[in-house]
């Protein structure tokens, strides 16, 4: 024991003991067997790819949310609301919540109804191979190098706040993925998914709480950050704990943006274009067993989001509130990762803004309870990587090799080849992760890369649900110009870094800032194309619409329910909730 | 959850929370038995890892009771 504890924590940050370690190892013994147990359960093409289309509402509604809660969130945006202040929160209210609520009561009826085994799939019978194969490519290359250097970003944080080797985290971290979602296919990931929210919960919650036990309660926390930030010569520093009231101009809040790139560029683009057509999370989704569990799914997703500040964004602001050096009194500044993690940086102990989350966690939590969260931040990461590893999974083996290389695969062909891209889309991962580890700011590109593809991908499934005069021509046409015109002003800027007066209508903005706003124009742009070409081309019969389409689609009647059962009643419940926080935090 | 599997996800979790709370819960008694004369945490006398890792045990054991193999092969046969 005395020798794997010295290797496993000999950092200065936080420093593990023994039932910590217990507490780690049996959460990857635990994750493990479900991934051997369910191993009989996944030996048909719709138990692998779709868990068998028999989730209840609350097991994929909390796999949906898992799937998105990776470890990066978790301290990527919690060093975010140390940068900006509660405004990272908006990406957990508007930038989520009416997306989640849109995807389950207008777009999760087409989704169910077709069949579908994925997006991409979708796109297919609405649009064509064509619009499939842009999405089905683009989606796969991306994830997997999206869960390559996540795998990497998080192996660093685990070096700098437990001094593990890097090479140890990543590969007994991915291979454990790999293992299970091998072993059980969708099932064992979601089932895994479930285990890491409640995780996540049980290991990061007690921040806050004891936060606010230290810092005197909301108007504590409030007053001290006005009072800390004031100190250190911070403008506005009242902005730091409102929600709106300083998003009238870009040059009065800490992210140099205002209200309409936050509601439109963030609200109405970027968050329902990951929502509602980023697979990774609708794959949980559409594992319902039936309509209605499949609407309710994103609303008790929708339910736990707007909780999640509390053990993200607060412990953020409890930063900012109560981190002092301990000897002399003086205010811990945190700075941007890159200066942290510098020799330099490393010499003098300067610390990360992603840090802030493991810094709480060493503040208030000793033995055990340590474990427990530096647990929720591996479940954390592990839940995002399966999810990234199943969809690609599922892309790769129905919308790319069995559309475009093998149109005749068997079902057994194709379980048979989801286990194997399954590791094989891991290593990629891996490899992807030592890639990022020679060359940091390709994290920054992919990134951006990323939000390319979702934006006009929003524009393009929204239209082809809702209008049924959008043509195959119009689909993948439109959805060509929003990623090139995307592409083409993300270049731009980087050229000519006084185009973001342009592209994010100020020269303040700072890059979620810009993001939102390329977001805006290119979903657009694809509209906009998709909207003229289909004009000009000729549409679909309607025969061919059937199931497809807002008109064509006959909705089947859902049962005789009670109102505590329905969809749209907690929908309103949860769209009630969400205005009454945006009220409080104004 | 899956038809004719024993062991349901809440089972799982369960076990999970129940495992974790009680050593969370044993290591707190040991603390306030014995406790810690430096690196105390901040807000050690609030004795977290008692009540948060109790809380966590009695969830535990609920999921585990509610959702125990048999209940479910119970539930399997009448559905």
């Amino acid at each position: 024991m005395a020798p794997i504890l010295a290797f496993l924590s000999s950092s200065n940050l936080v420093h593990l003991s023994p039932v910590d370690l217990v507490i780690i190892v049996f959460y990857f013994g635990l994750v493990l067997w479900i991934g051997l147990y369910l191993r009989e359960q996944a030996n048909t093409g719709e138990d692998f790819f779709m868990a068998g289309r028999e989730m209840t509402a609350w097991v994929a509604g909390l796999a949906f949310l898992s799937a998105n809660l990776g470890s990066l969130e978790l301290m990527g945006w919690a060093g975010n609301s140390y940068k900006y202040g509660i405004l990272a929160a908006h990406w957990y209210w508007i930038g989520a919540i009416p997306a989640m609520l849109f995807l389950a009561l207008v777009m999760m009826p087409f989704y169910h109804i077709c069949k579908t085994h994925s997006v991409p799939g979708y796109l297919k019978l609405r649009f064509g191979e064509g619009a499939q194969a842009i999405s089905s490519i683009s989606f796969a290359f991306m994830t997997v190098l999206m869960s390559g250097i996540n795998m990497y970003a998080m192996a660093v944080v685990m070096k700098v706040v437990l001094g593990w080797n890097i090479h140890f985290s990543i590969w007994v971290s991915a291979m454990t993925v790999a293992i299970y979602v091998a072993l059980g296919g969708l099932r064992s990931a979601i089932f895994n998914e479930v285990l890491q929210f409640f995780l996540i919960w049980a290991g990061a919650l007690l921040i806050p709480i004891l936060g606010l036990v230290e810092a005197g309660g909301w108007s504590g926390l409030q007053a001290k950050i006005m009072q800390n930030l004031t100190e250190l010569h911070v403008p506005n520093p009242g902005s730091y704990t409102h929600l709106w009231s300083t998003l009238g101009s870009f040059s009065a809040n800490p992210m140099g943006i205002n209200w309409v790139g936050i509601v439109f560029g963030l609200g109405a683009v970027i968050s329902m274009g990951y929502w509602t057509t980023d697979f990774l999370v609708v794959q949980r989704v559409l594992s319902a067993k039936d309509l209605r569990s499949a609407e309710l799914a994103p609303i008790i997703g929708a339910a736990f989001k707007m909780m999640v500040p509390f053990i993200v964004i607060l412990p953020g602001l409890l930063g900012l509130a109560l981190l002092r050096d301990p000897h002399t009194g003086q205010l811990i500044r945190l700075v941007p990762a890159d200066l942290a993690w510098s020799p330099q940086g490393q010499a003098q102990g300067l610390h990360g803004y992603d840090e802030v989350l493991p810094l709480m966690l060493a503040r208030y939590c000793g033995p055990g309870l340590l474990g427990l969260g530096i647990t929720a931040l591996i479940a954390g990461f592990m839940s995002g990587m399966a999810g990234n590893v199943s969809a690609f999974t599922t892309v790769w083996t129905y919308d790319i090799y069995a559309t475009l290389i093998n149109k005749n695969m068997t079902d057994t062909a194709k379980v048979k080849m989801g286990r194997w891209v399954t590791v094989i889309g891991v290593v990629i991962s891996i490899w992807t992760a030592y890639i990022a580890a020679h060359a940091p700011s390709i994290m920054d590109y992919v990134q951006a890369l990323f939000s390319f593809f979702i934006a006009p991908l929003f524009g393009t499934v929204i239209l082809g649900m809702l209008w049924r005069r959008a043509t195959p021509a119009g689909g993948w046409t439109g959805l060509l110009a929003g990623t090139l015109s995307s592409v083409g002003m993300y270049t731009w800027v980087k050229l000519d870094p006084s185009a973001v007066r342009y592209v994010a209508l100020s020269m303040d903005a700072q890059d979620q800032a810009q993001n939102m706003f390329r977001a805006l124009w290119c979903c657009l742009i694809c509209v906009i194309v998709t909207v003229v070409v289909s004009y000009l081309t000729r549409p679909k019969p309607d025969s061919e619409l059937k199931d497809l389409v807002y008109g064509l689609t006959p909705i089947p009647k859902t049962e005789h329910v009670t109102i505590l059962h329905s969809p749209i009643f907690w929908g309103v419940v949860v769209a009630i909730v969400f205005v009454i926080l945006q009220i409080i935090f104004w | 959850m899956k038809s004719g599997s024993s062991l349901s996800i809440w089972f799982f979790t369960g076990l999970c929370l129940g495992v974790n709370g009680l050593l969370i819960f044993a290591r707190g008694i040991y603390e306030a038995i014995n406790p810690p004369l430096e690196n105390r945490v901040v807000l050690f006398d609030l004795h977290a890892n008692i009540w948060w890792g109790g809380f966590l045990l009695i969830v535990g054991i609920f999921y585990c009771v509610h959702f125990s193999p048999a209940k479910e092969r119970k539930r399997n046969a009448q559905s």
